[in-house]
């Protein structure tokens, strides 16, 4: 009997490959000849290919290339075209966006301007794949769950490069494109704000965060767990439960007291994943628009105590001497 | 797969080596549970303390004599010293500045009155500017002072100074993106991408440092936006790196901004701040003329300071040694002497300044009431 219970699949499937379901009409065809790959049936399944692009995949990747190439182009043009530094620099270099002085107008390309442009085209090219991820689900006659929680993280990524900076009245708020840039971007944002943890909606999507990860490995080592029981074949087990799925169920009622059932532990993964990026949106969207520093609202509201004095009281030397700091 | 392996292997070794191994030493600098903690690595603290030593003081000198300026001819700081306290404060100039390079580092031999090497008038300006840090500066340097060493450290120019980068190496021009000084792995700022020269901006400059804003909700007053923000965490970046500290040194681990529950070390970098800005204003940008093109930076400026010139990594220069109190001599250092090429270099310099104060203007101003936070 074949065995689950390793981290990799002991079990693949090796034969003719198989094209899939006829495709509708007016659709494009599938492109690549499907092959067989052993070690990637070591973690997934062993036939890659043929892949559907249709209209929206090669517009969407067409976009994608298009954002790709600006950035990388631009990272290039920093160094002065220098190849040795462009692979150096590359985790440094960075495309910002305009300077505040630019509000929301379109500034020249070396000023913004191309950040502009490969913001529109990346824009562009998710919501070209989020239609495409709809769209393929609906053709196989799945639910849309898959394109909704992209659309949670599409949210988190027009609030903090779009929605944000257009209620602040300037492109420069948002973050710029970069792999340092955009990590120091967002330290800096947390500083300007007055420390981002103060921020509920922070703590929530934090939480949600780290939910997500829990669930998804409490549900991995349940299903691992049972899989010598036929754990697996978790669809069947929801609406005919054998002897896996009391297992597990009875597994966590003893040692938490209450368990999720087949059904539901997929549901409570899918809202703390999808809730990660909802609430983190909210929590950008409010910071500088509504609240200016989380810290001293914090204080505000009670969530932000006072500790004992350790130190000597050091009052504000630009205060006390009436100098401008 | 086989031949990925290594390639990996490889590659992760590549990319840990900017990585320091673990065990660090963290210790508690503030209230329990709040963070606030010193992180160090030992192994790095060694090779560092050995770095940072303090050469033996020489022997001092009993007092009485004639006094310099009446023997030795244009002594112009100096003169006050006797012979005997002179000629031991020479010595130790020597030792600190120019070992291998000797007296004629500065001196034309034969003739050392003469000003013919410009390192003469140069070290004159250093000698008045350290006898300034000393006097007015007590809200930063305390009663341990400064000395030559504490920047030369036996090199005749200190090991860290800076010159504005006026927007960094070159890059192509045209419609390309434009990196507005920040963006290529800097140590200035410790490696990260941040500006690369706040020191033009806040150590010469008086750019506002403060982002944060002072209200809850936002009042419409704010003028600073991101982009600020990271102008003032490349100068903090610095002065991490300078001091050898992280974050929690001077701030609150909970509130930056907030004064309340800061260390008192930000009051003393406070100060640290305004005495760079000072004396980059008043010593280092008017000798710019006075030097020969080798020691100028690419865009012509003079050599600078900026906090790494004497903390060299530690949060204490040569870990809060006092040699000024082995070498009273600088103390006796007149400050009425001609300042030599300021006039000239005022006028040079400054597009790039906004203003250059009058040197005992700006002392003043700056001059705590109390020196409790040292």
């Amino acid at each position: 009997m074949a065995e689950y219970q390793n981290i990799f699949t002991q079990v693949q499937v090796q034969t003719v490959p198989e094209a899939g379901v006829p495709l509708p009409a007016g659709s494009w065809p599938r492109t690549g000849q499907p092959v067989l790959q052993y070690w990637l049936g070591k973690i997934g399944n062993a036939q890659i290919g043929p892949i559907y692009l249709g209209f929206t995949g090669v517009a969407a990747l067409l976009c994608g290339v298009i954002a790709f190439l600006i950035i990388g182009f631009n990272f290039w043009a920093q160094v002065n075209w220098d190849p040795l530094q462009f692979v150096r620099q590359l985790f440094w270099l960075g495309l910002e966006p305009p300077a505040p002085e630019y509000g929301l107008s379109i500034p020249p390309l070396a000023q913004g301007g191309w950040w502009l442009m490969a913001g529109f085209f990346l824009t562009l090219s998710l919501l070209l794949w989020w239609v495409r991820m709809y769209r393929r689900a609906r053709a196989l006659g799945m639910g849309t769950h898959v394109a909704w929680a992209f659309a949670a993280a599409i949210w988190l990524y027009l609030v903090l490069g779009f929605i944000r900076p257009l209620l602040m009245g300037s492109w420069s708020e948002a973050v710029p494109f970069g792999i340092f840039p955009h990590l120091d971007w967002t330290a800096a944002f947390s500083i300007k704000y007055g420390n981002l943890f103060y921020n509920p909606f922070h703590m929530l999507s934090i939480a949600f965060l780290y939910g997500a990860t829990l669930l998804f490995a409490m549900h991995g080592a349940t299903i691992l767990a049972v899989g010598r029981y036929g754990g697996e074949r978790e669809l069947e087990q929801i609406t005919d439960r054998g002897t896996a799925s009391e297992r597990a169920a009875l597994f966590w009622r003893w040692t938490m007291g209450f368990n999720a059932t087949m059904e539901s532990i997929h549901r409570w993964a899918w809202w703390f994943a999808v809730l990660c990026p909802l609430t983190g949106g909210i929590g950008i969207l409010l910071t500088g628009t509504v609240v200016d520093n989380w810290y001293l609202w914090g204080v505000q509201h009670g969530i932000a105590p006072a500790y004992p004095d350790v130190y000597p009281a050091m009052p504000d030397p630009a205060a006390t001497q009436g100098v401008a700091p | 797969m086989r031949k990925l392996m290594p390639l990996t292997v490889l590659a992760a070794a590549a990319v840990l080596t900017a990585c320091e191994r673990p065990p660090m030493e963290v210790d508690q600098i503030g209230y329990r549970g709040v963070g606030m903690e010193q992180v160090t690595n030992p192994r790095l603290a060694e090779a560092k303390r050995e770095a940072n030593q303090v050469p033996e003081p020489l022997p001092p000198v009993s007092p009485g004599g004639p006094r310099a300026g009446d023997l030795y001819e244009n002594v112009e700081v100096l003169g006050d010293l006797t012979i005997v306290e002179f000629n031991r404060l020479m010595t130790a100039l020597t030792e600190w500045v120019s070992p291998d390079e000797g007296c004629n580092y500065c001196h034309v031999p034969g003739n050392f009155a003469s000003e013919d090497i410009y390192t003469k008038v140069v070290s004159r300006r250093m000698l008045e500017m350290t006898k300034t840090i000393n006097d007015q500066w007590h809200s930063h340097v305390g009663d341990t002072g400064v000395t030559c060493y504490t920047c030369h450290q036996g090199k005749p120019v200190p090991e860290y100074v800076w010159f504005e980068e006026r927007g960094g190496p070159p890059q192509a021009g045209g419609m390309a993106a434009s990196r507005r000084g920040q963006n290529l792995a800097s140590p200035a700022v410790g490696s990260t991408s941040l500006p690369s020269d706040p020191f033009s901006a806040f150590l010469l400059g008086d750019e506002e440092i403060r982002i944060i804003p002072t209200t809850a909700l936002p009042q419409g007053t704010n003028p600073r936006n991101i982009m600020d923000a990271e102008w003032t965490y490349g100068l903090m970046m610095h002065f991490s790196t300078s001091l050898g500290v992280n974050c929690t040194h001077c701030h609150n681990s909970r509130s930056f901004f907030s004064w309340d529950g800061s260390p008192p070390e930000r009051t003393t970098a406070w100060h640290g701040i305004r005495m760079a800005r000072e004396l980059n204003q008043d010593y280092l940008v008017p000798l710019q003329p006075v030097y020969p093109d080798s020691q100028l930076g690419p865009h012509g400026d003079a050599p600078k300071l900026n906090c790494q010139t004497c903390h060299q990594g530690v949060n204490q220069p040569l870990y809060g040694v006092s040699m000024l109190q082995d070498y009273p001599e600088l103390n006796a250092v007149s400050r009425n002497g001609p300042a030599r090429g300021t006039a000239a270099a005022e006028a040079d310099m400054a597009p790039a300044v906004s203003a250059v104060p009058e040197e005992g203007e700006a002392e003043s101003a700056d001059e705590p009431e109390n020196s409790d936070g040292i």
